[in-house]
């Protein structure tokens, strides 16, 4: 280090400076770049592991078609892709409100999952007992319930001794998953943990049976869209979220709005939960939500907390994956495939916002706008 | 045998995977860097060292090579991860949270295509005796610790000596507790938070190799390396950021885990199938535990560094 401070001072090859606003088509611009360079990329990777890609290259185009095909050549393939986007969007809807708030919630596979298995207890005990209509409200109820109870915990302790809510919120997820492994022991006798599919407490279908799950979803964009930016819960969550001195300030009990955002977030995840166990499942396993908490983060980041924007991104991820899934079975391809896919397009995604955030100057081409 | 002393060493032994993970996370993190990608880091040197054993495994190299370059192998496909991740978050300021999610979700589907292009044979079967190297021979459980858990308590005892004794690691945990003030003084920032981060990963994924290749020496072992990802990241906070105390704490996770399968064959004790569910919840129940007790009490040195998950702009207040 020592010789470091000796040598003289040199103007650095790359300056950077943050750039106070760029117009959105731009930005877009950049984004829509680096999906494109990351599709590229995917295609060397997939030259490198694919057998049947390396042996006859030509078949490279129907590569990159196959991810729109995966999504949309059948009408059934176009139902479970909305189906699929839905739920992701759900979850990375429910945890908008805690992200605005710089809540890094990574808990919301935890507090799905507990949302599912709200809805299977209810199911489990009293399916059959009671009109159909009623244990369905009942466990929309118990969703709700569980998902915000484990939204809850960390936000107490969070607004009480300010315990780190990521790494809480984390553990809340194994925690959650060893709750269903056990109601899985005592539910099952078999000792199969497989709970197989309930006969009760199945959402009606309108029309299609996707489609219900499409629109409440829907709905809840809208729905956070307004809470968001138009009601004082909202307006409070963001302060806290941009300057929690700012917050206390002006007056908004900080420990008040953690909680009470908080409950929001793991109560909509909860939500999602009742979607997949009444409108899709109707069983449980440890694996019921399959990461979908963990992508949901990455929607959710992608979108800047935008509910809106979240449409398209979680209609992005869910594209790829599909695409992906496409892949691994017309080329024989291990079906894990579909995970490094996106991830290497995401890398690119997150590597763009730095263009967007900052400017470049390089050494050499001081001009007018450079910073002194 | 002796039950007991067979339970200890079991855990002795599988807690290694956690010390590699949970020191390589400590490193990052004293960087300021709270890396969620440390379980596919994991994935991938899992991956790494066992794709150049299997070009090595059976070409007849002397023992000690295979051992030392397949751990190489290992060290290098981590250092790969953590190098996409610090360019990401460090040079690109990328969110860590969600670069360490992608990175996860990457890492543990690329092992898992590239593990199938593997052949068991070559990278298990022969080499797995290989690392077993100072007990190979005995039959008592004590052939379960193999020159790879020597290395991970060495790597966890020469991190903490790097951290608290040495110059370079005052700076590196200056970094992470505020990286302006280090750059303030001519520490360069960027250099220490690649080091530390990639070298973090390197470690971490020798948990990966350790875990396939040496303690579960089985072909089905890397499906299940994510999950201890995730607990090595767990571990950090129960170790308070120290990573000697990874040893004890990975100790502590090996009992509380392998218990459950132990427990049954414990004279007197009955065990009900329901239970085993809980006993596995334990290692996170008592993390969560440590994590609120520290809140409380709130000492300095027991808390994550303060500059943890937030990336640095020098031109920024």
């Amino acid at each position: 280090m020592s010789e470091n401070r000796e040598k003289k001072v040199r103007e650095p090859l790359v300056h950077l400076t943050r750039r106070s606003i760029m117009s959105p088509a731009k930005a877009w611009g950049i984004r829509v770049m680096a999906v494109l360079l990351g599709l590229l990329v995917c295609g060397i990777v997939a030259f490198l592991l694919v057998d049947k890609l390396r042996q006859n290259p030509g078949r490279i185009g129907e590569f990159y078609y196959t991810f729109i095909k995966g999504s949309f050549s059948t009408p059934r393939k176009a139902w479970k892709f909305f189906k699929d986007l839905a739920i992701l969007l759900c979850i990375a809807l429910a945890l908008t409100p805690a992200f605005r708030m710089r809540f890094w919630n990574t808990g919301a596979e935890g507090q799905t999952l507990m949302g599912i298995w709200g809805a299977i207890a209810v199911a489990f005990y009293w399916g059959g007992k009671i009109p159909e209509g009623l244990l369905l409200v009942l466990m929309f109820a118990a969703s709700l319930l569980c998902g915000a109870a484990w939204g809850l915990i960390p936000a107490l302790f969070k607004a009480k001794w300010n315990t780190n809510e990521t790494l809480f919120t984390l553990m809340m997820n194994y925690v959650a998953s060893y709750v269903v492994a056990y109601f899985l022991v005592v539910w099952v006798p078999s000792g199969s943990s497989n709970l197989g599919k309930l006969k009760y407490g199945k959402l009606p279908s309108l029309g299609h049976d996707y489609l219900l799950i499409i629109l409440v979803t829907l709905l809840l964009t809208i729905g956070l869209h307004i809470y968001l930016n138009y009601s004082k819960h909202g307006y409070e969550l963001n302060v806290v979220g941009e300057s929690i001195r700012t917050a206390k300030y002006v007056g908004i009990g900080v420990g008040k709005v953690i909680i009470r955002t908080m409950i929001l977030s793991g109560a909509l995840c909860g939500l999602a939960g009742y979607l997949i166990a009444a409108g899709l499942d109707q069983t449980i396993t440890t694996e019921s939500v399959g990461g979908q908490g963990f992508t949901a983060i990455m929607v959710c980041w992608l979108a800047k907390f935008h509910p809106l924007g979240m449409i398209l991104t979680a209609g992005l991820v869910t594209l790829l994956d599909h695409g992906a899934a496409q892949i691994s079975q017309d080329f024989s391809v291990a079906s894990d495939f579909p995970d490094v896919v996106v991830g290497i397009i995401l890398f690119f995604v997150i590597g763009s916002e730095f263009f967007i955030n900052y400017q470049l100057h390089f050494r050499g081409h001081e001009k007018e706008g450079s910073v002194k | 045998m002796n039950i007991w002393l067979d339970f200890f060493i079991d855990s002795l032994a599988f807690g290694a995977t956690f010390i590699y993970g949970s020191t390589g996370e400590i490193l990052t993190e004293k960087a300021g860097h709270l890396n969620l990608g440390i379980p596919g880091i994991m994935c991938m040197g899992g991956a790494g060292g066992c794709l150049v054993l299997n070009l090595i495994g059976k070409s007849g190299m002397p023992g000690f090579l295979i051992v030392l370059l397949g751990t190489l192998g290992s060290l290098a496909a981590g250092m790969l991860m953590g190098l996409i991740y610090s360019f990401l978050t460090v040079t690109l300021r990328a969110n860590q949270n969600v670069t360490g999610l992608a990175l996860t979700t990457f890492g543990a589907g690329l092992m898992k295509v590239l593990m199938k292009l593997t052949d068991p044979v070559v990278y298990l079967v022969g080499p797995k005796q290989l690392f077993r190297f100072p007990f190979a021979g005995r039959t008592d459980s004590l052939q379960r610790l193999g020159v790879l858990f020597f290395l991970a308590v060495a790597v966890a005892i020469a991190a903490s000596w790097v951290l608290f004794r040495t110059r370079a690691g005052l700076n590196l945990r200056a970094v992470g507790e505020s990286p302006a003030t280090a750059d303030a003084v001519g520490i360069n920032v960027t250099r220490y938070k690649y080091a530390a981060t990639m070298i973090g990963s390197g470690i971490a994924g020798l948990g990966g190799f350790y875990y396939i290749i040496d303690y579960m020496a089985s072909q089905e072992a890397y499906l299940s390396i994510e999950a201890f990802g995730w607990l090595s990241i767990a571990l950090v906070i129960f170790a308070l950021w120290r990573p000697h105390l990874t040893i004890l704490g990975s100790t502590v996770f090996g009992l509380l885990f392998s218990c459950s399968s132990y427990i049954a064959n414990i004279p007197g004790v009955q065990i009900t199938m329901a239970a085993k569910p809980i006993l596995k919840m334990l290692p996170y129940l008592v993390t969560v535990l440590v994590l609120i007790v520290t809140s409380i009490r709130n000492k300095r040195e027991n808390q994550p560094p303060a500059s943890l998950g937030q990336s640095y702009f020098r031109e920024e207040r």
